[in-house]
């Protein structure tokens, strides 16, 4: 789960992460009563949206007036940002973040993210801040500094200034850079996070250490522990079938194409997917339904599917284990009653009881495309759309 | 003798009181595995699917002298059973769980590390060596005993492989569902090596998925260690797009890294047939055995 930036720093002030003072803004007015409260010459005005690249996208402005701050939450809220990370579509802006301006000397950054080939959560930080890290991983790998964190101890004090020296730190912001490390740490692990990161993190012109940006992501397998956390979920961010799909428990995530796929299992899914666009075509989404494929769920997966327009065939593949194909054929049988399909839908089942499962497709009044292998199943799905047999 | 399970595996279930443990429990034992217990606290005493239930897996051990653990307890309570049946001295530990947050499998894999325990999963289907033991939630009947090594992050798609391999008229000596979360037990390496070892496995295929790098260090294992059973390999994932999980909480391409495209030229450049379509697998196998 992602949260926006104000709500990572509410987070972050709990945990006594040095920040600077801000309020979030839903409207120009709000924005306006932000700026009287800070009561500061410069402020910053930050566009929320779920993804980076925000300030290069034009969603990041300094004011330095009433009228200013006016003028740009106007022209900011609404608008439709586009970065390198909300594909060319972009994301339309409904909140700000009105934040005290700060007098920044450095900008560094300072991550926290799951190792996955150490098996332990790593520390990373880099004296290139306010970049792409990912660029800086790519060209500069050497410029980022990581610490291993023990699962016993956690992030260590020792730990904390060695990054703070591989920061180039001095005097009063060595103690600074240490407490904020230990600080977003806390806040990582007693969060269950996946991500932590601070881009930039900054020393300011009194050298301090400040948490200028706050992105984080959460574990979703961790959040039955933090429920307080979910009030931060924003549906408005994400996509409105991704949403419904969620709520029928089908694990779905909508692509370009326009060949509708409907699997049980993540990896045959994803491997679907794959067939289909080497058999000429585009896979219009990934859609797991999961181990209970009957009536109700393959109903549910229609809508889904169906509710993007560019689909004009669906491939249904299931491979029965536990669950038998037979009654998967009812479900899909049932859920063609329910549900008003008016493209071509080409069935493959195989596993338990495929047999019978095709006999009843085949004696339905309703028309299936009945496909007898998973390459079969690809080809017709395809061959539907573009009108070719090949 | 197979690698992991066979006649000799002596299996307890983790959970044989919840619904899941008691369904899947039954599947096992028709099967014909040797389930000797169970473990639920609180329910030590009881009895379930005919055999004894214990409020502990070292209680367990020492009245059934099992060898062999298959966890179905829910996410939140799953490390602490992986834990336990590791510190009981169990050789392996197979956690169909799927759900567990990643700050406990840190935790788990740290704990666990230096046991001689072995953990399959979490998030799995577990194992089956055809008409000898079914540990995990497969369906045993499209299985046939073989000669095919298959090592997998997927269920389904693994299940879809091993019809493919009985089609083109190959069996199986052992099937694996490594699992799709992020931090696992058992990785592709580690299974090359047992089948490497493994008398009666004479190919293996191998199936993973974007995200992380265990493909890449599977690849690079086969080189060092100049493998010489063929391997067929398939990455699920080729159109997945980036920053997106795919239903397994493993497979997501993060900052770029963790591509089916890299992954298929580090297998490719190791010597290792890559198939581009899942469809291929059985019958590219087929081809790779025949000498």
């Amino acid at each position: 789960m992602k949260i926006h930036e104000y709500q990572g720093k509410e987070l972050f002030r709990k945990y006594n992460v040095s920040l600077p003072e801000g309020y979030p803004a839903f409207s120009v007015e709000e924005a306006l009563t932000a700026y009287d409260k800070l009561n500061e010459k410069t402020v910053v005005v930050k566009a929320q949206i779920h993804a980076g690249g925000r300030g290069k996208g034009g969603g990041v402005k300094l004011a330095h007036s009433r009228a200013e701050v006016e003028k740009l939450a106007h022209q900011i809220l609404g608008m439709n940002l586009i970065t390198h990370q909300t594909g060319p579509e972009g994301k339309e802006v409904q909140r700000l973040l009105i934040e005290a301006g700060i007098n920044i000397s450095r900008e560094l950054y300072a991550g926290i993210v799951l190792d996955r080939a150490e098996r332990k959560f790593v520390f990373m930080v880099s004296t290139e801040g306010g970049v792409e890290i990912e660029k800086v991983a790519a060209e500069t790998p050497e410029k980022i500094i990581k610490e291993w964190i023990d699962p016993d101890s956690g992030l260590t004090k020792d730990q904390a200034l060695n990054l703070a020296t591989a920061l180039e730190m001095t005097g009063d912001q060595i103690d600074s850079a240490i407490d904020i490390f230990m600080a977003i740490w806390n806040v990582f692990i007693e969060n269950d996070c996946s991500l932590v990161e601070i881009n930039p993190l900054v020393v300011t012109g009194d050298d301090k250490v400040m948490a200028l940006d706050a992105k984080m992501n959460f574990d979703s397998n961790g959040l039955f522990r933090h429920k307080e956390l979910l009030e931060y979920k924003d549906e408005s961010e994400e996509d409105s079938a991704e949403l419904e799909a969620s709520k029928y428990q089908l694990n779905y995530i909508k692509l370009d194409g326009n060949v509708g796929c409907m699997v049980n299992g993540a990896g045959l899914a994803m491997g679907t997917m794959d067939i289909i666009k080497l058999c000429g075509g585009e896979p219009a989404n990934f859609l797991d339904v999961g181990g209970v494929a009957n009536a109700e769920t393959v109903a549910n997966g229609f809508k889904i599917i169906l509710s993007d327009p560019n689909v004009k065939s669906i491939l249904i593949n299931i491979f029965g284990g536990i669950v038998r194909c037979d009654r998967v054929a009812q479900g899909v049988i049932d859920a063609m009653d329910t549900v008003d399909v008016s493209i071509p839908v080409v069935v493959r089942l195989e596993g338990t009881n495929a047999k019978a499962a095709a006999e009843l497709l085949e004696n339905s009044p309703l028309e299936f495309l009945v496909a007898t292998s998973l390459a079969d199943a690809a080809e017709k799905a395809v061959s539907a759309v573009t009108g070719g047999g090949q | 003798m197979s690698v992991l399970v066979d006649n000799d595996t002596r299996l307890i279930i983790q959970g044989i009181t919840g619904t899941e443990g008691s369904f899947h429990g039954s599947q096992i034992r028709e099967y014909g595995t040797n389930l000797v217990g169970g473990v639920t606290p609180g329910k030590g005493g009881q009895e379930a699917l005919e055999v004894p239930v214990f409020d502990s897996v070292a209680k367990a051990k020492a009245e059934t002298n099992c060898n062999t653990s298959v966890i179905f307890v829910p996410p939140a309570f799953a490390a602490v059973a992986i834990i336990e049946a590791a510190e009981a001295g169990l050789d392996l530990v197979i956690c169909i769980t799927e759900g567990i947050p990643a700050a406990d499998m840190v935790k788990v894999n740290h704990k666990i590390k230096n046991l001689p325990s072995r953990l399959i999963g979490p998030n799995c289907p577990g194992v089956i060596s055809p008409g000898k033991a079914k540990v995990g939630i497969m369906p045993g009947f499209i299985h046939e005993p073989g000669s095919i090594g298959v090592v997998s992050r997927s269920g389904t798609l693994t299940y879809e492989a091993v019809h493919q391999l009985v089609v083109a008229g190959l069996g199986q000596s052992t099937s694996v569902g490594i699992g799709g979360d992020p931090i696992i037990g058992t990785t592709f390496i580690d299974m090359l090596a047992l089948f490497a070892n493994d008398d009666e496995t004479a190919g293996v295929v191998m199936i993973g998925e974007i995200g992380g790098t265990a493909e890449e260090e599977a690849a690079q294992w086969v080189v060092d260690n100049n493998l010489k059973k063929p391997v067929v390999a398939f990455i699920a994932g080729q159109t997945a797009p980036p920053g997106r999980r795919m239903g397994h909480a493993g497979a997501i391409i993060a900052g770029g890294k963790g591509t089916a495209a890299e992954k298929v030229v580090a297998l490719q450049a190791a010597g290792i047939t890559v198939v581009s379509s899942p469809a291929d697998i059985g019958k590219t196998m087929a081809k790779a055995i025949k000498i």
